[in-house]
């Protein structure tokens, strides 16, 4: 979260924290009486490749549905992968078991959506926080001094050490969460919406909050929200998801100045700007229709049947993930925001889904009439 | 003024175990036909105790009201249960934020849309009322209506549910229709649709609309009127341009400075409101900001009225003790150093 410019884009960088390949997760349906009729498989997250860095803010966001928690809850293992690589610092976890797992545990830890359901109401702020060290039979020194210290580093006062969860606001419960993930000195938090429980004001306070620790304790953060603006803010970059697959990948600025995937762009138009003026200037798009069903993805492009530029491609070939200039990648046979020459400079990501083409987006004579439609995405 | 709907100084308590709680503390509204009034709050801050009022949902054995509010020549704090009845869905029609709490789960929809239909107009027959109700689902979007009206609430998306919630709404044809944060557990691209959806409503219908939310994109969306509500009070109150390029309450200030926004390059720190609102079991004397407000002076103890404080802008009113002037120039120094960025001190 520091200058966003600054972040290194991706896979040039030297060898990565956390980094998946080809990761799948896909939930069998069963019914009947005691499950034993097989009814198909929710695709939750579709070959997605990923890597996180050190000290980096990757946001993945997307609609309901679009498996942005499932991914977050694989990366740290709560899940366990279909298919595909989960690595650790080099270290494959993919299918590691519990004992493998302990290690990598306390370097990961996850902070959850709702503070109300994810602290125990009959235990003591002072017994929550110190939990995962008796776990992980941490004792060094004394675990009073160290959940005060931890109190005092999320803003909370120690001597509120003793007081149950429900004695506290929405606000504060959240920086409780921070605090107990905090304290196996962790070096990757995955924020699982970890603001969008919380009032605007307080929303501000515990983003703030975020990124002060990052900046003091050189963490990394895996940022899952639905809420656009609130990832711009704290992203270095950016992950969209739509139904199970990548849309795009990019560093977080070039991502709202320049979406070159039409879903992103209609995502970012979607939004209502809180300024009268700009809102009534900007051209709306409103996306016709819902998500389709997980279960039973379109052929092709998985956007398809919602997108404003999608061909008779799109229903053939599934579109690879094209990496262009600046590491900003899209998987998109008909992209917004990129001239003749960002397209012949493009190459196809090693990301790219392994059921996906191999052909690249043509230059705009090729295929399609004039670029930036909707100028007002930006 | 010939308003719609006119609500002055409403206040609601509830007798709890712990004390009495000033839910609603003198709030003060009006809508007019074919406007779009936004009531803007955090949680605890009263918009819905004040919504759920006017549709007489908040009476109970411990809860007290003071105060009027008026539907045409209906005084509805006054009405009686059997008058609420016919008020609810003819006059005033209500959206929720969750749809499938909303509805019955083991009746279909179109027998839900129907039984309202013919609650309110006995006459009609039950065919007539199933035309009527697909009629509805078309007008607000739902596709296929006429099959779709023999589904069960489980077997809608989110967004449709909402739809189905709407076409209840008007089935017959409210003056007033109050939706309650309808987007806040929608994506963004279905809450688009909703929005459009009120907007075209408000258009078709030329029923008045208040919109609760804490959502200031949403406001800045579909709102013509806003008032801002803090623990309880209408804090300030005016037009969607006034509101937002010329508040006059240090509370709207910081609530401005804190949203995060989509179309802006982020800024080095959200400004955050120091603290967090006061209980209302016990709030504060005189201004309920108070005691998070960085411009307090000895004045503020005193509660300030709801009152037009410009005699250049007659229509926008706002409880503060700040004089205009002083507004001004606290407000930019506000805006350009961020609120109060101290958050980190809870007490």
């Amino acid at each position: 979260m520091s200058a966003p410019t600054a972040s290194p884009p991706g896979p040039a960088t030297a060898a990565p924290l956390l980094e998946v390949e080809h990761l799948k997760v896909y939930f069998e349906l069963r019914s009947g009486p005691i499950g034993r009729v097989r009814g198909g498989r929710v695709h939750a997250v579709d070959d997605v490749s990923l890597r996180l860095a050190e000290r980096e803010t990757l946001g993945v966001v997307g609609e309901s549905g679009c498996g942005k928690t499932t991914l977050a809850r694989t990366l740290i293992r709560l899940q366990e992968p279909t298919e595909g690589r989960i690595r650790f610092r080099g270290q494959d976890i993919s299918h590691a078991g519990r004992r493998a797992l302990t290690g990598v545990r306390r370097e990961m830890q996850m902070v959850f959506q709702d503070p109300q359901a994810s602290l125990n109401p009959r235990k003591r702020v002072g017994a929550i926080i110190a939990a995962p060290m008796r776990l992980h039979g941490v004792s060094d020194g004394d675990p009073g001094r160290r959940v005060a210290e931890l109190l005092e580093q999320v803003g909370l006062n120690p001597e509120h050490v003793n007081r149950f969860p429900h004695e506290f606001s929405g606000g504060q419960r959240q920086r409780i969460g921070v605090a107990r993930a905090l304290a196996l000195e962790p070096s990757v938090l995955m924020l699982d919406e970890p603001v969008s429980a919380l009032d605007v004001s307080i929303q501000a306070q515990v983003i703030n909050l975020l990124e002060e620790l990052q900046d003091r304790l050189g963490l990394s953060f895996v940022f899952v929200a639905h809420d656009l603006s609130v990832v711009r803010h704290v992203s270095d970059r950016i992950a969209v998801m739509y139904l199970g697959k990548l849309a795009e990948v990019s560093p977080a600025e070039a991502l709202y100045t320049r979406p070159i995937h039409p879903y992103t762009a209609a995502l970012l138009n979607a939004i209502p700007i809180p300024d009268p003026r700009e809102n009534r200037a900007r051209e709306r798009i409103v996306l016709e229709g819902e998500p389709p069903n997980p279960i039973d993805p379109p052929s092709g492009c998985r956007f398809r049947t919602r997108c404003p530029r999608a061909t008779t491609l799109c229903a053939e070939v599934e579109p690879p993930l094209t990496e262009y200039a600046g590491g900003h990648l899209a998987a998109c046979h008909h992209p917004l925001n990129v001239d003749d020459h960002d397209i012949a400079t493009a190459v196809r990501s090693p990301d790219s889904p392994h059921s996906s083409g191999e052909q690249l987006p043509q230059a705009s004579g090729a295929t399609l009439g004039p670029q930036r439609p909707d100028s007002s995405a930006g | 003024m010939g308003n719609l709907l006119e609500v002055r100084d409403l206040r609601v308590s509830f007798r709890t175990e712990d004390g009495v709680v000033a839910a609603v503390d003198g709030v003060s509204l009006d809508v007019d036909r074919g406007e779009i009034l936004a009531v803007v709050g955090e949680s605890g801050s009263g918009k819905s105790v004040t919504a759920m009022t006017l549709m007489g949902l908040t009476r109970s054995p411990n809860a007290s009201f003071q105060g009027s509010a008026r539907i045409g020549d209906t005084e509805l704090l006054a009405a009686s249960e059997a008058q609420l009845r016919r008020i609810r869905g003819a006059e005033i029609a209500m959206i929720f934020q969750d749809p499938m709490s909303a509805l019955n789960p083991v009746q279909r929809v179109g027998a839900q849309i129907v039984e309202q239909i013919r609650a309110h107009d006995r006459a009609m027959s039950a065919a007539a009322a199933m035309d009527r109700a697909v009629q509805l689902m078309e007008r607000v979007g739902v596709p296929h209506a006429r099959e779709r009206i023999r589904s069960y609430p489980h077997e809608f998306s989110g967004g449709m549910r909402q739809r189905v919630m709407i076409a209840m709404a008007l089935s017959c044809a409210p003056s007033l229709l109050i939706a309650d944060e309808p987007t806040t557990a929608l994506d963004v691209t279905i809450q688009a649709q909703i929005l459009e959806e009120i907007k075209r409503l408000r258009v078709d219908t030329d029923a008045g609309v208040i919109l609760v939310t804490h959502d200031l994109g949403v406001v800045a969306d579909v709102a013509d009127r806003v008032a801002v509500m803090y623990a309880g009070r209408v804090v300030e109150q005016g037009t969607l341009d006034e509101l937002f390029y010329d508040p006059q309450h240090p509370y709207t200030w910081g609530l401005l400075g804190s949203i995060t926004r989509v179309d802006r390059a982020r800024p080095e720190r959200l400004a955050a409101i120091p603290g967090q609102p006061p209980s209302l079991l016990a709030p504060p004397e005189g201004c309920h900001f108070r005691p998070r407000c960085p411009h307090e002076f000895d004045r503020c103890r005193e509660i300030p009225g709801l009152e037009a404080r410009r005699p250049e802008v007659p229509d926008h009113r706002d409880r503060c003790w700040l004089d205009p002037e002083d507004k001004r120039r606290l407000r930019v120094v506000g805006d350009t150093i961020g609120l109060g960025t101290d958050d980190t001190v809870i007490a």
